[in-house]
């Protein structure tokens, strides 16, 4: 349902001010959300100031030297910091991209630095994506077949394989679903961009002999036609990939098969 | 809905940058919801003006005041929009036009489209 307030417990207060250390010559300042569920208290927003001296380029290697010298209760997922883990999506300067691959130099002003937007909140910058991974086991992504095994591997022309290019490069960091107001209000039902465009994927498999059934499970008013072709996923992924066209394709194909 | 055990939800609306593809997609749903008073009120006109020579006065009386003037220029600029930016959607539905260079390109061209017909409609109006 359209709730353009956060619910009562989720509005956010100002929270601390955490200055930065005595000598500290370039000081940006990044604005960060912090939730505890260790105590009663609602959500809020404090500001460190960093030395970008003592700190790498990117807005996690901030997050980092904030959790090593200011407060090391600060929680966000990370890993490979190079952009192919998707552990660090999160909500920058008003737009989702990972925080890895965000210049801390590209964002004027304030830095400020949300959870992947109107998702539960675990602690801090993580959010619970139980769902969103339930939504991605729905579309059932993996090779289904019917036809007997062949003697080795299942071949594909490298004209086929390449029908998969800007779909497989997708890494899950739901940046693009957590972008979307039509995922905002129907989350529950509307299965997101992120989840239809693996749902592309493996319709787009030459090797795949699922594809009636696969667009039959989607062939609904709510998985995939709350897709308004609003394209905020496509402008907010941070490793350039289309899920609105891949949305489109899936829409045209079920008008095909008619 | 509220969480079952009790966690905020993330900032949404408040924190989230407007964007050229949201706002142009909510501006095509608003204007679709103005075009639907706008039919109310073109019917309210014609029932009017069938109704007879007092109550088409009433009816001319309230387009000729500012606030109909404001309404009538209001309807023109959501028909030209909803229009311009309808015709942007039925190319996506035909699978066309989803780069993201395209997509900007085409909502700019949207919303130039819509004041330049805005502005010859209602210099047309003027002229006759």
């Amino acid at each position: 349902m359209v709730a353009f307030r956060l619910p009562r417990g989720s509005e956010v207060r100002q929270g601390r001010r955490i200055p930065a250390p005595d000598g500290a010559s370039r000081v940006r300042e990044f604005r960060v959300y912090r939730y505890s569920p260790d105590d009663d208290e609602s959500p809020r927003v404090d500001t460190f100031e960093v030395d970008l001296d003592k700190s790498g380029p990117m807005v996690l290697d901030a997050l980092i030297e904030i959790k090593n010298s200011a407060d090391s209760t600060l929680a966000f997922r990370r890993s490979c910091r190079e952009g192919v883990c998707g552990s660090c999506a999160m909500n920058i300067d008003g737009t989702n991209t990972l925080a890895c691959t965000k210049a801390i130099d590209d964002v004027r002003g304030p830095v400020k630095v949300y959870p992947l937007p109107h998702m539960p909140v675990i602690k801090d910058l993580i959010p619970d994506l139980t769902d969103a991974y339930a939504q991605y086991a729905l579309v059932e992504p993996w090779l289904k077949t019917e036809s007997p095994p062949p003697a080795r591997e299942r071949l594909q022309s490298e004209e086929d394989r390449r029908k998969l290019d800007g779909l497989y490069e997708c890494i899950l960091c739901f940046c693009c679903s957590t972008s979307c107001p039509s995922y905002w209000w129907n989350g529950d039902r509307y299965l997101g961009p992120a989840t239809l465009l693996q749902a592309a994927r493996w319709l787009q498999d030459s090797r795949d002999e699922a594809t009636g059934e696969r667009l039959d499970a989607l062939e609904d008013p709510f998985r995939l036609y709350r897709c308004h072709t609003i394209m905020n996923c496509t402008k907010t992924c941070p490793k350039g990939l289309n899920p609105a066209r891949a949305i489109s394709d899936i829409k045209r194909r079920i008008q095909q098969r008619r | 809905m509220p969480d079952p055990i009790g966690r905020p939800l993330s900032p949404h609306l408040s924190v989230y940058r407007p964007e050229i593809t949201s706002v142009l997609s909510i501006l095509h749903r608003l204007s679709g919801l103005l075009l639907g008073f706008g039919m109310v009120a073109l019917a309210a006109f014609l029932v009017a003006a069938a109704a007879g020579p007092e109550a088409f006065a009433l009816a001319t009386s309230a387009v000729d005041s500012l606030i109909g003037c404001a309404f009538l220029v209001a309807v023109s600029v959501a028909f030209f929009y909803h229009l311009a930016n309808g015709v942007r959607h039925l190319f996506w539905d035909a699978g066309f036009g989803f780069e993201l260079v395209n997509v900007r390109r085409s909502g700019w061209f949207v919303v130039a489209l819509t004041v330049i017909l805005t502005v010859l409609f209602w210099s047309g109006v003027a002229a006759a």
